[in-house]
């Protein structure tokens, strides 16, 4: 059963983490975590595979994520429940197309870059209350899709500014099973709140995203009586350089300061070096780095205790051209070491 | 949470790095007046064999050809990542903002794709462009009724 405490549901038996996968493109292979990827390619354009699009591409790069992800579960894709996806592109199409050729039963989840966070807190939620035995959770994004959806054509030569962030092109795909199995356990989830702190600046996401990530974080704290020194790390999504800045100013502010916070928008690229500005973006940025960072850290034994907390701005084109300021989402996923629980 | 819009806003603003705008300004004069030397040095090469009107047009038909090519091979976007005003405001960038969507929406066809979406970058400016010409061709010829 599972209790719930203010915002938290938190699991007795939690449902684990059996296998994960992730994929990324060119520019996420020159990055850090480049050894932790399961697939990796130097073309996400797929011109081998007869790609016509970037939107295909995505999927295919998502499919590439679930497929290594059922290989290294033992599994057929036959045996999975229901899959939970969902992407950038419109319609969440990227994910729809995955499913089309994965014929799993599928919902599909629209959190914007929370959608890592989002898909496996329900999964998981799920798997936990005897609704599903074996759940996919997951997400990708594409640069070339986001871009040439939300801002300019690839070849259209504008400046980025310094407080933007680089969408990054990846896909992580987590299986999770019913409580009382191997895997990296689940202890709860915290869905966020809407927060908006009337940041109208679409190149500044982790600003705009930065209140959610707070208000979940303390909502979480206040709930489960735990404090930031019960973890080994907490992990945000992508809030990149300047969010992070402003979450442990906050944080600090609130009492509860965050030594131990990394954020995965600055785990998944060098940001010195590989021009991506503030850090990456992007659903499929914290879905890989939780994928091909912290999982295997967890399943390792390097991590006893972590929150994973994916952050996600919520406008779209058409509200920030009629002057909408740019709401976020948080949501907040308890992990444990593997065989800690 | 011990936070208002307000001061968030000024959190905000302090926490965002500026824009490098010595750098940029630096990297905008260079490219950008290189650009427009490129542009003179044609002009002098057409006026060996034309007059000054037709080495003016054939020199800003040579740059949007350029830049077409520049922006198909992927350089434009390049350059214009660190050159910015440099290369955006030359004629050469108009060319690169209809040659862009053009190669961009091409996935989505010819007529729905590339047609509607070939001016969504340069449209604002034709548009606003031709509507001031006209106030200024009423303005010229209201004036040349004054006196």
């Amino acid at each position: 059963m599972a209790i719930r405490r203010k915002d938290t549901v938190l699991f007795e038996k939690p449902p684990v983490i059996a296998a994960w996968a992730a994929a990324g493109g060119k520019k996420e292979g020159e990055g850090p975590l480049a050894s932790g990827f399961d697939f990796l390619t130097r073309d996400a354009a797929f011109p081998e595979e007869a790609c016509a699009n970037w939107e295909q591409a995505e999927s295919l790069l998502q499919q590439k994520a679930a497929e290594a992800c059922l290989r290294k579960a033992g599994i057929s894709r036959k045996e999975v429940d229901l899959a939970l996806a969902g992407d950038l592109q419109a319609q969440c199409t990227a994910s729809n197309y995955t499913m089309r050729a994965l014929e799993i039963p599928f919902a599909g989840i629209y959190g914007a870059c929370s959608t890592m966070a989002e898909t496996l807190a329900l999964a998981a939620s799920l798997a936990a209350g005897g609704a599903v035995q074996q759940v996919l959770a997951m997400t990708s994004s594409h640069f070339c899709a986001a871009e040439r959806q939300f801002r300019t054509p690839l070849d259209y030569g504008a400046k980025r500014t310094p407080t933007a962030q680089w969408t990054a092109t990846a896909a992580g795909a987590c299986l999770l099973r019913a409580p009382g199995q191997a895997g990296v356990p689940v202890l709860s989830v915290t869905f966020g709140r809407v927060q908006d702190y009337e940041v109208h600046d679409i190149n500044n996401m982790g600003a705009a995203m930065m209140p959610a990530a707070a208000s979940t974080l303390l909502r979480y704290f206040a709930a489960t009586g735990t404090a930031p020194a019960d973890f080994d790390v907490i992990f945000t999504g992508d809030l990149g350089e300047v969010g992070s800045a402003l979450l442990r100013q906050q944080m600090e502010q609130e009492g509860v300061p965050l030594p131990n916070h990394q954020d995965c928008g600055c785990l998944l690229y060098d940001v010195s070096t590989q021009n991506v500005q503030a850090g990456g973006s992007g659903p499929g940025c914290s879905a890989a780095v939780l994928c091909a960072h912290i999982l295997p850290r967890l399943q390792a034994g390097e991590y006893r205790r972590v929150l994973f907390m994916a952050t996600g701005a919520l406008m779209s084109q058409t509200t920030f051209l009629q002057g909408e300021s740019i709401p976020g989402i948080a949501h907040c996923v308890e992990l444990a070491g593997e065989g800690t629980v | 949470m011990k936070l208002n819009p307000k001061d968030y806003a000024h959190m905000v603003s302090r926490a965002s790095p500026p824009s490098p705008v010595a750098k940029d300004c630096l990297w905008a004069f260079f490219v950008g007046g290189g650009i427009c030397l490129l542009g003179e040095i044609l002009r002098q090469f057409f006026l060996i064999w034309y007059d000054t009107s037709l080495a003016g047009t054939l020199t800003s038909i040579a740059l949007i050809f350029m830049s077409a090519v520049c922006t198909v091979a992927g350089w434009y976007q390049k350059l214009a990542a660190k050159a910015g005003a440099g290369t955006l405001v030359p004629i050469t960038g108009f060319a690169n903002s209809v040659v862009s969507p053009a190669i961009e929406f091409k996935a989505e066809g010819w007529v729905s794709g590339v047609g509607a979406r070939i001016f969504g970058i340069a449209g604002p400016v034709i548009a606003y462009g031709t509507a001031a010409s006209a106030v200024w061709g009423l303005l010229y010829w209201l004036l040349g009724k004054v006196g």
